[in-house]
């Protein structure tokens, strides 16, 4: 069951022994993992790297090189919002990996970043909104019906995008779209954050843990499924060494934020693909008899979401798996009263569009 | 090492049908893998002279241009891949060619980074090498091609790769991409070039690929010294001439030609540095291929013999 890129990223030394076809192989589950740059800081870390041949070693170098610019354009970006934020007394919480990255995290080594996430109260969203706007972060071109779902039924307003930077921007108020079964208090994320540099803060550690795996098991598509999870295997290696009592409050808190089923799915994941070392019992404590009965079911279309994209390791039935992911993203994410409305209108937008258009169809979806 | 060439028209679609087509291109390999029959047919015409990579060589990039399904089939749509992923729309199958060439640029644009590259064609006389930067429309392809069919080697008519802080270039010769009026001007130029298939109605009109390595040192892996850098400007209704340009301001355009510089950091800095500050560099503007040959050719210490 296992792949060439877990295998190695778990234990880099192996990355010795593997013949040209297979480093040809691990790069390319590597890089269209989004994890080639991780991969790369994995092999040097165990001092692997410098044993490669230059014409694999450059691949490497070209990810880590990629990152380091997304972290330079990140520490730019974020004074930038923190001073459009400070205008209105209010503070920059970043979120995934904007947050891992600034705040040389584990799992910010590497970590290749699309777009900016931050989360503001609910109730400032549209002073941040305009304070953004002042500053250069302009909506970008989405249609009446998104705007309107944004704003309805979103957890976040449309991306906005800097006019001379071109990098995008999500304001979050909610880690959760407010139509999605747990209702999550918001309000509760604000509580315990955690200050990385001066007027820059993360949610808490326990936080990140639970919006990261709230994040992966509400995903509808798992292109960086695999990212995820390594994302959350590195802080649970990580976070436990830094405050005593790690896992009683993570367990506490996920009862408190009404987000268990996630977290339940996000340990045992982390712990089956990565072998994350969680204690004994914590799994058991956080997860209830129906979430134990339907394990089978999801370890089934989980377990497939979450390798890389190489036909060479591909499980059987990983499409229908992904096909099911996706309905049940869409399952938790809304009622069936506005789902049903929602994806007959998507089908038919994507049915007007022809070739050229179908892509931005189908990149609405995120939302 | 083997030539494509040596492949029979029947294993080359073989091959490219398994995914077992690996050659040499430049400093790098691609592996593709292709089920369309017009794809075999052009890489049979214009990739004749490269050589193969042997089946345990180290692959760089794996791409793929393939129909698959029957909704493609019956669409007639086709879509690259790069490591089994999509990062582009599906296109109509007629231009899959194009798209296979340009997501092979795609591949070094956004993958490699050891070298400082610019969005330039490039062409070499013995170890002499000029670098032609532009924005698409300014003619550089048109330019190449017309200096590859008149006996300097073509380097690459897309990337314009620089070691760090060197005024070498590593040749990374493919077919020219030729678009629109300028496959006329290119066949009324000369009746020795060689063409691909043509792939209509793209983003950027009617394309045709035109074969690159004219010269029996074409794929030499070997830097060569860059000694200009000349910036051409297709004009029509404007006095041709070939006027020097000034380094500072060569610098910044170059800067804004080159797909990594910023990436790079004060190592895109250093590099473009000693670049410009060692090689001379010109504006050309022209409109007759001819002339412009020949302003080339009489480059000063460039002679071509």
């Amino acid at each position: 069951m296992s792949f060439l890129l877990q295998r190695v990223m778990l234990n880099p030394q192996q990355c010795l022994d593997l013949d040209n076809i297979q480093l040809n192989q691990l790069l390319s589950q590597a890089r269209s993992s989004k994890l080639l740059a991780s991969l790369a800081f994995e092999l040097e870390n165990a001092g692997v790297r410098s044993h490669l041949d230059q014409s694999v070693d450059r691949h490497l170098q070209s990810a880590v090189l990629i990152h380091e610019k997304q972290k330079r354009d990140l520490a730019y970006d974020s004074e930038k919002i923190k001073l459009a934020l400070d205008s209105i007394g209010e503070k920059l919480v970043l979120l995934k990996g904007a947050a891992y990255l600034l705040a040389e995290l584990p799992m910010g080594k590497g970590r290749l970043i699309t777009d900016i996430d931050i989360i503001v109260p609910q109730h400032r969203i549209d002073d941040s909104e305009n304070a953004l706007n002042k500053s250069g972060w302009k909506s970008g071109n989405v249609n009446a019906y998104d705007n309107r779902y944004y704003r309805k039924w979103g957890h976040e307003i449309p991306p906005l995008t800097n006019e001379r930077r071109d990098t995008t921007l999500d304001v979050h108020h909610n880690i959760l779209p407010p139509t999605v079964g747990p209702k999550v208090d918001a309000g509760l994320l604000f509580q315990n954050l955690i200050e990385i540099k001066s007027g820059v803060f993360t949610l808490s550690w326990q936080d990140m843990v639970i919006h990261s795996a709230t994040h992966l098991f509400h995903e509808g598509e798992f292109h960086h499924g695999l990212r995820d999870l390594w994302d959350l295997d590195r802080m649970l290696r990580d976070f436990p060494r830094r405050i005593p009592r790690f896992w009683e409050e993570l367990v506490s808190r996920a009862g408190e934020l009404e987000l268990q089923s996630s977290l339940f799915h996000g340990l045992n994941y982390a712990q089956q693909v990565f072998g994350t070392p969680i204690p004994d019992g914590i799994i058991d404590k956080i997860g209830n008899r129906s979430m134990s009965l339907r394990k089978p079911i999801m370890d089934f279309l989980f377990l497939r979401a979450f390798r890389p994209e190489d036909p060479r390791c591909k499980l059987p039935y990983t499409s229908f798996a992904l096909y099911l992911l996706y309905v049940r993203s869409h399952y938790l994410r809304m009622p069936l009263y506005l789902l049903i409305p929602h994806l007959a209108r998507k089908a038919w937008i994507r049915q007007l569009s022809t070739g050229k258009n179908s892509s931005e169809a189908r990149g609405n979806d995120a939302i | 090492m083997q030539l494509l060439s040596y492949l029979s028209t029947e294993e080359l679609r073989e091959r490219l049908a398994r995914g077992e087509l690996s050659m040499r291109v430049g400093p790098y390999v691609y592996k593709i893998q292709s089920n369309l029959p017009f794809i075999a047919e052009g890489i049979a015409t214009l990739y004749a002279d490269f050589k193969l990579a042997e089946p345990a060589e180290f692959v760089d990039y794996n791409i793929a241009m393939r129909q698959s399904g029957i909704l493609q089939r019956l669409r007639g749509e086709a879509r690259f891949l790069f490591d089994e992923r999509s990062p582009f729309d599906t296109i109509p199958s007629g231009q899959a060619y194009a798209f296979l060439e340009w997501g092979m640029n795609w591949c070094v644009s956004l993958h490699s980074n050891e070298y400082l590259k610019l969005h330039a064609a490039a062409v070499a006389s013995g170890d002499a090498a000029i670098i032609m930067p532009g924005v698409p429309g300014a003619g550089k392809s048109t330019l190449c091609a017309a200096l590859g069919l008149s006996g300097w080697r073509i380097l690459s008519d897309e990337h314009a790769m620089i070691p760090l802080k060197t005024t070498e270039i590593v040749p990374l010769c493919r077919p020219v991409s030729l678009k629109n009026e300028s496959i006329d001007v290119i066949k009324s130029f000369s009746s020795n070039a060689i063409f691909g298939p043509v792939s209509e109605e793209t983003h950027k009109g009617v394309v045709m690929h035109m074969k690159a390595d004219l010269q029996p040192d074409s794929h030499d892996t070997k830097t060569l010294s860059v000694r200009a850098m000349v910036f051409p400007r297709y004009a029509r209704g404007e006095p041709q001439q070939l006027s020097p340009r000034r380094r500072t301001d060569s610098f910044i355009l170059a800067a804004y030609h080159s797909f990594n510089y910023s990436l790079l950091c004060e190592n895109g800095f250093e590099a473009m540095k000693t670049l410009v500050q060692n090689v001379d560099c010109y504006d050309l503007v022209y409109y007759d291929l001819d002339l412009a040959v020949h302003t080339v050719n009489e480059l000063p210490g460039l002679k071509i013999s």
